[in-house]
């Protein structure tokens, strides 16, 4: 028993550390979020979904007119980003600002608006899938490029090559995020407003511009974290998202609410126990 | 044809939203007698449903439905409306009291226990009684270490403990076998109605075999909405109601007058539970099926839109919100999608507007937070706190 476990051991750790860049780039934007609103934006996960809906919708329609898979990666990274950064400041424009504006204290009211947003944005793609393709489970489209693996240390893990592009790109994302919000002025100014918000509006901070580029950074996180997911592990569907993502929901709350590498080791934490976990009970 | 059918269809939607329209301006409007709100809404309630239920079976059906919910509305007002404890796993209280009947008064405790099981149904009136301790036991055991948090991350917390209860209910059909998993436990007993049949016997009222349990579920809901509702005003007017109020209102303020924040809280856990498992007993018998896909995070955020529609803290407003989602997503949803499905036959059958209550829903919930957070029956002190804000 002892040896089995310990033979799969490696395994398990290698898939939790991929899982856990997934979800750490999803916690960056849960955390983002909370930094700046005090609100636990539950439609982020749904944010995540778009990016990883994206990525399947790009694979399908484009991979037979883009001869190398890595351009039709990036692509997909772009648009996937881009409409899911798009969809975020929409949220916030339309769901969150009509609330913060009427100056609301009541925790509650944001809370139930995040878990109204979360199940329209749900159904939404869940409508358009429908009217598109007639389709509820998405299937990610494989691509000749990125399908590849070897194994390491003589069997004990098998790593596939897209476990390694995922790897590289969220460690450039989450390099990026920590030199953007360390080292730039609208970092300083996201910083501030975090910290106190009608303060920072005095120092000539616009803390509704500074709040929308919040979204906008969180929401392509997790949309570059969405197309990844979805080439790593393939099926996507509109409604999933709710589950995965909201696992990554604790860990920003553990590990305190600044933009700190404090939700990336809750991610790793929850995504290793998961992978751990998944072989001996069921969900 | 089609369109006459779809027709004959929006008549009785139409007639539904007519009959709880009365039933909000008796309830809301002021100046009038209270006789004649008594007398009117009791017609309403105890003449003309039934009589329209036993043209419609889909009626009674409709009004259990609502009478479910609206207890679970009362309950959940309880926790988010009074105590101001924002609970997103709530329909997990419901999953225990179902299972607590659904376990027992079937062959599913033959499993684990010795004994004549399935019970006769004549133990479910017990089993209402043991489902209040079994869920207010419950609500201690999630509460407990849940209520020492405040705000959002009591909502996580809540949202989690409650998936727990349903992953449960999911799993423990091994090593020993006490759910049956998701296959669901069926069939569960119903009480026996002869007594009840001899009853409406004798007042003249026929009853056949598919009218009579929808009847008698029917009044029984009935009469635990009226149960709920007494209990609730009570409460409200109570010693208890008042802390749960402060508490809400600012926590370190009542404190300081020397409310004990934990047991006071602890209580309104309670008491929502109770509620909410008093309701799973009964559903769980009057479907005969109780499985865990009934009680997903959907389902406590459905409760819990009930709440908010009608008005956080309002009793008048539970129920009316429990009516109108309740008539919504059975009622105008299907009839909806009906008249798309035969006007519009080419669209493919993914795009059935009864397939999206989630839209539905989360828009009820963004619209009414964004223009009327107070709720559409606000309670007096909300409304003029949601004012002052």
């Amino acid at each position: 028993m002892l040896e089995q476990i310990l033979s799969i051991l490696p395994q398990v750790i290698f898939d939790g550390l991929v899982l856990g860049f997934v979800y750490a780039m999803v916690a960056l934007g849960y955390t983002m979020v909370y930094g700046v609103l005090e609100l636990i934006n539950f439609a982020h996960s749904e944010i995540f979904m778009i990016g990883a809906v994206v990525g399947v919708e790009v694979f399908r329609y484009l991979a037979p007119q883009v001869p190398s898979g890595f351009l039709l990666l990036l692509i997909a990274l772009l648009l996937g980003g881009a409409l899911a950064g798009g969809t975020a400041i929409l949220v916030e424009r339309f769901a969150y600002r009509p609330l913060r504006k009427r100056g609301t204290t009541n925790r509650l009211v944001p809370l139930i608006t995040a878990i109204g947003v979360s199940f329209i944005l749900q159904d939404l793609v869940r409508l358009i899938e429908g009217l598109w393709h007639n389709e509820f489970f998405l299937r990610m489209r494989t691509v000749e490029d990125l399908e590849g693996s070897f194994e390491l240390f003589g069997g004990a893990i098998f790593v596939q090559t897209k476990s390694l592009i995922l790897i590289a790109v969220s460690m450039v994302m989450l390099v990026g995020l920590t030199y953007l919000v360390n080292r730039t002025k609208l970092g300083v100014a996201i910083r501030a407003v975090a910290q106190d918000l009608s303060t920072a509006s005095l120092m000539g901070i616009d803390p509704d511009r500074i709040i929308s580029r919040t979204f906008l950074i969180g929401g392509s996180l997790g949309g570059v974290a969405g197309v990844l997911f979805a080439l790593q592990y393939t099926t996507v569907n509109a409604t999933w998202a709710s589950c995965p993502a909201s696992r990554p929901s604790p860990p920003p709350s553990w590990a305190g609410s600044a933009t700190s590498p404090g939700p990336c080791w809750g991610a790793w934490c929850s995504a290793s126990w998961k992978t751990s976990s998944a072989p001996t009970c069921p969900s | 044809m089609a369109f006459t059918l779809g027709l004959q269809r929006s008549g009785n939607t139409l007639g539904l939203i007519g009959l709880v329209g009365i039933l909000v301006a008796l309830t809301t409007l002021p100046r009038i007698p209270t006789w004649v709100r008594v007398l009117l809404g009791l017609a309403i309630l105890l003449l003309s449903v039934p009589i329209a239920g036993f043209a419609n079976t889909f009626v009674f059906e409709l009004g259990i439905q609502i009478g479910i919910y609206a207890a679970m509305a009362l309950g959940l007002n309880v926790v988010v409306g009074m105590a101001g404890l924002l609970d997103l796993g709530y329909a997990a209280f419901f999953a225990v009291g179902a299972y607590t009947w659904a376990i027992f008064g079937s062959e599913q405790a033959r499993n684990f226990m010795r004994g004549h099981f399935p019970l006769p149904g004549e133990y479910m009136y017990l089993f209402m009684g043991i489902a209040v301790v079994t869920t207010a036991l419950t609500g201690l055991l999630i509460g407990l270490p849940a209520l020492r948090l405040r705000g959002d991350y009591l909502a996580i917390v809540t949202l989690g403990l409650g998936e727990v209860v349903r992953i449960l209910a999911n799993n423990l059909d091994h090593p020993i076998n006490f759910t049956n998993g998701p296959q669901g436990i069926t069939p569960v007993m119903r009480p026996p109605i002869d007594g009840f049949r001899s009853l409406m016997a004798h007042l003249g009222v026929r009853l056949d075999q598919t009218t009579d349990y929808q009847l008698f579920f029917y009044l029984l809901v009935l009469l635990m909405i009226g149960l709920v509702v007494l209990v609730n005003v009570n409460l409200a007017n109570s010693r208890f109601g008042r802390a749960w109020v402060a508490i809400r209102e600012d926590e370190v303020a009542a404190r300081s007058m020397g409310i004990p924040l934990l047991p006071t809280k602890l209580l309104a856990f309670m008491t929502g539970a109770a509620f909410s498992g008093v309701m799973g007993v009964i559903f769980a018998a009057q479907r005969t099926f109780v499985s865990p896909e009934s009680f997903t995070l959907l389902a406590s955020i459905t409760i819990l839109a009930m709440v908010i529609l009608g008005g956080m803290g309002s009793i008048p407003g539970a129920i009316l919100g429990a009516a109108a989602l309740t008539i919504l997503n059975l009622d105008v949803l299907k009839t909806f999608s009906e008249f798309v499905r035969t006007s519009f036959p080419q669209i493919p059958s993914q795009v059935d507007p009864a397939k999206y209550e989630r839209l539905v829903f989360g828009l009820i919930l963004v619209l009414m937070m964004i223009f009327r957070p107070e709720g559409l029956i606000p309670e007096r002190r909300h409304r003029s706190e949601m004012e002052e804000a």
